[in-house]
C-alpha cells in the first residue's frame, strides 16, 4: 500500500503566474485601485471629474470656473462636517448629531447676536459649548460602553430641542460682521471669488490632513479602526483618542453651525434636518471605509464635491424637482458601498 | 546567579467562578529564554497577561529589576520593559509595516511625524531580523509569518528587559521557525530575558533554558530544561500517565480488524452520490456507515470543512442526492439535519459553537431544547441531569454548571460543545477541528470519547489537521485536495507518510491500489475501486 502510494508519478505543473508583458504598470495600477486605502477615493476622484464634465457638455456656462468654486462656497459647512465625521468614522464610530447641532448653534448664534452679545464671544461660545456636547458623548460612548449610534442619536434629539427651546420660529440676523462675512467675496480672478466661509473650511481641511497623517494622534485613529484590541495592546491611548474623534466631530459642527448662520443669516429650529446623513454619504462616497482604517480627509471633501456637482447639475437641469439630488446620492451610496465590499473582499 | 529581572510572588487572580490562579510564584532571568508549560486551562495566558499589566492581580507580588511594580495597562507594562507579541498577531493590518513597528513612539520633528526617519528605523529594526520588506507596504499584504516577525521587531524596539513570546510558532513552517529561533537566540545574548509558550515539545526542547510548569492554576514546579525527560514534563504537565493514547490507537485497529471478522460491511448511515455544492466543494460520493468513524485529511481550504458543512446541513447542496439510512434526504438547513440526529461542530469555537454569555448548563442544553422547540422547555430538573452528567462524563473543569463558559479554557469549551451535540443523541456527529488548539491531556479525552461513540454505535466524521490524529481514529480516510475527494481509502496500515502522498499528489491514486487495501471489497454502495481510481468530481 504505502510503497504504491509512495510511487513517484508526474506532478501536474505547477500553475506558474503568467508573465505580465504588458509590465508592472498595469500591476501596479491594478494593485492601486484595488487598495482598499487608495482605490474608492481615486474612483471618486474619476467620477467628480467625468460627472463635471458631463456637465459642462450638456449645459452651456456649467463649464466655467465659478461654477466650480461655488461647489466650495455653497458647500464649505458641509465640507467641515465632513471632516469631523471623517475622524469618527476612521475609527469605527458614527455621529448622528451633527446635523442637530449646526441647527442648535445657528439657533444660538442668532438669539444670541439679537441680545445684543459681540460676534467673537458668540463664535467661540458656540465652539466651546458644541465641544463639550462631543466631549459629553464621547466619554457616554467610552465610560458607559454605548454604542455610538445610540449616543449620538441622544445627543442629536437633545441638540434639536433645545433648538425649539430657543425658539419656535426664524430669527434672522442682522449682526454687521456677520452680515460682512455672509456677503463679502474674496476675488481670484477675473469672474471668479469666493467666500471667507470657504477660507475657514479650507483651513480645517489642511490641519485635519496633517493631523490624521502626520500626529500620532491621528495614526491612532487610524489604529483603532484597524483594530481597536490591538491598539489597546500596543500600548496606544484608545480611550483618548476614542474620546477626542466625537470632540472633533462637536467643535466641527459648531464650525459648520457658524459657517451655516453666514449662509443663511438666520437661525431657524427645523435648518440641516438630515445633514448628518449628507456629512455620511460624503465620507463613504470619499472612501471611508463605515467600519474604520482606511479614508483620507481629502477623500471626504471629494465627497462633498461629487455631491455638490449633482446638485448643481440638477439645478442646471431646471425641470427637475430637487429631490433627484438626494435619489442620485441614494443610487451612488449604493454603488460605493458596493464598490467598498468587492475591493475589500478582493484583497482579502 | 544573577538576580531575576522577573519574579512574580504568590499570584492570585480568581474570575467569576474559577479560580485562574491559585498562588502562583514565577521568576525569569536576564539572558534565558524561559518556556511555561501546561495544559490549556492551566494558567498560561492568564500569568502571561498578569505580567503584561491586561490582568490586575487579586494577590501576590509582581517585582522587575527588584522593584515591586503595579502595572495600571499594557501600555505601563510596555514602558516598563515587558513587551508582548500575542498569538494572534495583534498589529494593524491597515497601517504600513514602518508604522506598526513603531506606532505610539514615531520619531518626531516639530511635532510631526517624521514618516522618513519612521521608515529608516524600521528598516533598521527589520534587517536586524534579516528580514527583507518595504517598512512602507501595508501590514496587511503580508504573510503571517511575516507579520508575526514585525510585531517581534515592534517589541525588541523599546530596548526591551522582558520579551514574551505567547505560542509565536503556530502559523510558522519549518524554515521560518528557525529563522525566529535564530532571532531569539541573538536576542536571548544580548540579555534579554524571553518568555516563549508553545505547544509544541520538539520546540521547547530545542530553545528553552528553563521551564516552569503549572497545573489547574497551580505550580507545580521549575527546571533546568536539560535536566527534565520529556516523558516527566508531560507527566508533571497532566499529572497522570499519559499511556491512554496509544492504547486508543492499538484498540481502534483491533476495533477495525473485528469488524472484517464479525460483519460483512456496516449499514450504511449516510450515503452521497455527487453530493456537491458549486465554489465550495466538488460532486462527491462518500459512504459512512454505522459506528464508522471516517477521518477527513487534507490542507487548510482543501474543502475538509466545506464537505463537512454540507453533510451538517450549514449549507446548501445544489447537485447530487443524500440518502440516509437508505432513503433520499434533502438537508437545506441545520434545524433538519439535527432533526435527522446529524450534529456538526464547528472549527470556528468561539464565533459558531459556545455562547460566551451563557454558562456551561444553558450551552449543552442548547440544541437539545432548540430541537424541541422553545414552548416545551425542558425542565429544571432535567437540564441539572443532563448537564452533571455530560461534566462528569466528560472531565469538564470547573464542575460548577453555572460557570460562564467564557471563563473556561479552550479544552472544556470544545467538551462543552460535544456535551451539547452529544445530548440531542446523534447518529452522525461530524467534529470540525475539535481537538485544535487544545492540550494534550483534553485531546487525549476527545479520542477516546470518540471512539467510545463509534464503538457504540454512532457514526463520526472526524477532522483534523494532524494527521496521526486522523489515522489514529479513523477507520476510513477521506483525502480532499483542491476542494475536491480525491481518495476514500481504508485505514489498515495506512501511514503519514503514504497519506501525505495522497494528500499532496491524488495522481499516485491512479494506480490500482493493491487488493489487500480493501478486505472489505465492495462492502459499500459504491465500488471501492471506484472512489480510489476516479476523483468524484471527474463526473460535473
Amino acid at each position: 500500500m504505502t510503497a504504491t502510494l509512495d510511487t513517484p508519478s508526474p506532478r501536474p505543473q505547477a500553475p506558474t503566474p503568467a508573465p505580465a508583458p504588458r509590465g508592472s504598470l498595469f500591476d501596479r495600477l491594478r494593485d492601486v485601485l484595488t487598495s482598499p486605502k487608495s482605490g474608492p477615493v481615486l474612483v471618486t476622484a474619476v467620477l467628480f471629474v467625468v460627472v463635471f464634465v458631463i456637465g459642462g457638455v450638456r449645459y452651456p456656462g456649467f463649464f466655467s470656473g465659478q461654477v466650480f468654486l461655488n461647489l466650495f462656497v455653497d458647500n464649505s459647512y458641509l465640507i467641515v462636517l465632513a471632516v469631523g465625521m471623517t475622524f469618527v468614522i476612521l475609527t469605527g464610530g458614527i455621529d448622528l448629531s451633527v446635523g442637530a447641532v449646526v441647527a442648535v448653534s445657528t439657533m444660538i448664534a442668532a438669539s444670541l447676536l439679537q441680545t445684543g452679545w459681540s460676534p467673537g464671544v458668540v463664535i467661540a461660545l458656540i465652539l466651546v459649548l458644541t465641544s463639550v456636547l462631543g466631549l459629553l458623548v464621547g466619554l457616554m460612548i467610552h465610560v458607559f460602553k454605548v454604542q455610538p449610534f445610540i449616543a449620538t442619536l441622544a445627543a442629536m434629539f437633545l441638540a434639536r430641542g433645545l433648538c425649539y427651546v430657543i425658539s419656535k420660529d426664524s430669527i434672522s440676523i442682522s449682526e454687521p460682521t456677520f452680515v460682512a462675512l455672509a456677503v463679502t467675496r474674496i476675488p481670484l480672478g477675473p469672474g471668479l471669488s469666493i467666500t471667507p466661509s470657504v477660507v475657514i473650511a479650507l483651513v480645517v481641511v489642511v490641519i485635519a490632513v496633517w493631523v490624521l497623517g502626520f500626529t500620532r494622534f491621528g495614526r491612532t485613529v487610524y489604529a483603532i479602526g484597524g483594530s481597536e484590541q490591538s491598539g489597546m495592546l500596543m500600548g496606544l491611548p484608545v480611550a483618548r483618542t476614542k474620546v477626542i474623534v466625537y470632540v472633533v466631530s462637536g467643535f466641527c459642527s459648531g464650525l459648520a453651525g457658524v459657517l451655516f448662520s453666514f449662509y443663511t443669516l438666520s437661525g431657524y429650529p427645523l435648518t440641516a434636518v438630515g445633514t448628518e446623513l449628507d456629512a455620511i454619504a460624503a465620507v463613504v462616497i470619499g472612501g471611508t471605509l463605515l467600519t474604520g482604517g482606511y479614508g483620507f480627509v481629502l477623500g471626504s471633501v471629494l465627497g462633498v464635491l461629487v455631491l455638490g456637482v449633482i446638485q448643481t447639475i440638477i439645478t442646471f437641469e431646471g425641470t427637475l424637482s430637487s429631490w433627484w439630488t438626494k435619489i442620485f446620492i441614494g443610487a451612488l451610496l449604493l454603488v460605493f458601498i458596493i464598490l467598498q465590499k468587492v475591493l475589500t473582499s478582493r484583497r482579502r | 546567579m544573577t538576580e531575576p529581572v522577573v519574579e512574580m510572588t504568590d499570584i492570585t487572580i480568581t474570575f467569576p467562578g474559577v479560580k485562574a490562579l491559585d498562588s502562583v510564584s514565577f521568576r525569569m532571568f536576564p539572558g534565558e529564554v524561559h518556556s511555561l508549560m501546561g495544559e490549556n486551562g492551566a494558567g498560561k495566558s492568564t500569568l502571561i497577561k498578569a505580567l503584561t499589566g491586561v490582568y490586575a492581580i487579586d494577590g501576590g507580588t509582581i517585582r522587575l529589576g527588584g522593584e515591586t511594580v503595579s502595572f495600571s495597562g499594557p501600555a505601563h507594562a510596555q514602558a516598563a520593559g515587558i513587551s508582548t507579541v500575542y498569538q494572534e498577531v495583534n498589529l494593524l493590518p491597515n497601517l504600513s509595516v514602518a508604522e506598526n513597528i513603531l506606532l505610539g513612539r514615531e520619531p518626531r520633528r516639530f511635532g510631526s511625524i517624521d514618516g522618513r526617519a519612521m521608515r529608516r528605523r524600521a528598516a533598521e529594526l527589520l534587517d536586524g531580523l534579516n528580514l527583507d520588506i518595504d517598512p512602507g507596504s501595508l501590514l496587511g499584504s503580508h504573510s503571517l509569518a511575516v507579520q508575526q516577525l514585525v510585531a517581534i521587531a515592534r517589541a525588541i524596539n523599546v530596548n526591551a528587559k522582558v520579551l514574551i513570546l505567547d505560542e509565536p510558532t503556530s502559523s510558522l513552517d519549518a524554515d521560518e521557525v528557525a529563522e525566529l529561533f535564530r532571532v531569539i537566540r541573538s536576542l536571548r545574548d544580548s540579555g534579554v530575558a524571553i518568555l516563549f509558550v508553545s505547544h509544541f515539545l520538539d520546540q521547547i526542547y530545542e530553545i528553552t533554558d528553563r521551564l516552569t510548569v503549572l497545573r489547574n492554576g497551580q505550580l507545580v514546579g521549575e527546571y533546568l530544561t536539560e535536566e527534565l525527560l520529556r516523558i516527566d514534563l508531560v507527566h508533571k504537565m497532566i499529572g497522570k500517565e499519559i499511556t491512554a493514547l496509544d492504547e486508543i490507537g492499538k484498540r481502534a485497529h483491533a476495533a477495525t480488524g473485528a469488524a472484517v471478522a464479525d460483519e460483512p460491511g456496516l449499514p450504511a448511515f449516510a450515503a452521497t452520490h455527487d453530493y456537491g455544492r458549486k465554489g465550495a466543494i466538488e460532486p462527491f460520493d462518500l459512504t459512512i456507515g454505522e459506528g464508522e468513524v471516517v477521518g477527513l485529511a487534507g490542507l487548510l481550504g482543501s474543502g475538509r470543512t466545506e464537505l463537512a458543512r454540507i453533510l451538517g446541513g450549514i449549507d446548501r447542496a445544489d447537485a447530487g442526492t443524500l440518502q440516509i439510512e437508505g432513503k433520499p434526504t434533502r438537508l437545506r438547513t441545520p434545524r433538519q439535519a439535527i432533526s435527522k440526529r446529524i450534529a456538526y461542530s464547528s472549527e470556528n469555537r468561539r464565533s459558531e459553537g459556545i455562547i460566551d454569555d451563557l454558562t456551561v448548563r444553558d450551552n449543552i442544553v442548547l440544541a437539545l431544547q432548540a430541537d424541541r422547540g422553545w414552548f416545551r422547555p425542558i425542565p429544571k430538573k432535567r437540564q441539572e441531569e443532563l448537564t452533571q452528567s455530560y461534566i462528569q462524563a466528560l472531565n469538564i473543569r470547573p464542575a460548577n454548571p453555572d460557570a460562564l463558559v467564557r471563563n473556561l479554557s479552550g479544552g472544556n469549551q470544545q467538551k462543552v460543545l460535544l456535551a451539547r451535540w452529544l445530548a440531542i443523541a446523534p447518529r452522525l456527529l461530524i467534529l470540525d477541528e475539535p481537538t485544535r488548539g487544545i492540550d494534550i491531556g483534553a485531546k487525549a479525552e476527545i479520542q477516546k470519547l470518540v471512539y467510545t461513540l463509534a464503538e457504540n454505535g454512532m457514526s463520526v466524521v472526524f477532522i483534523s489537521a494532524e494527521l496521526e490524529e486522523v489515522l489514529r481514529l479513523s477507520h476510513r480516510v477521506a483525502v480532499l485536495r483542491d476542494r475536491r475527494l480525491v481518495a476514500d481509502i481504508e485505514n489498515d496500515g495506512l501511514t503519514v507518510d503514504a497519506l501525505l502522498a495522497l494528500i499532496a499528489d491524488g495522481s499516485v491514486a491512479d494506480e490500482a491500489p493493491p487488493p489487500d487495501a480493501h478486505p472489505f471489497g465492495p462492502a459499500y454502495d459504491e465500488p471501492a475501486t471506484e472512489s480510489l481510481t476516479s476523483p468524484a468530481g471527474d463526473l460535473r
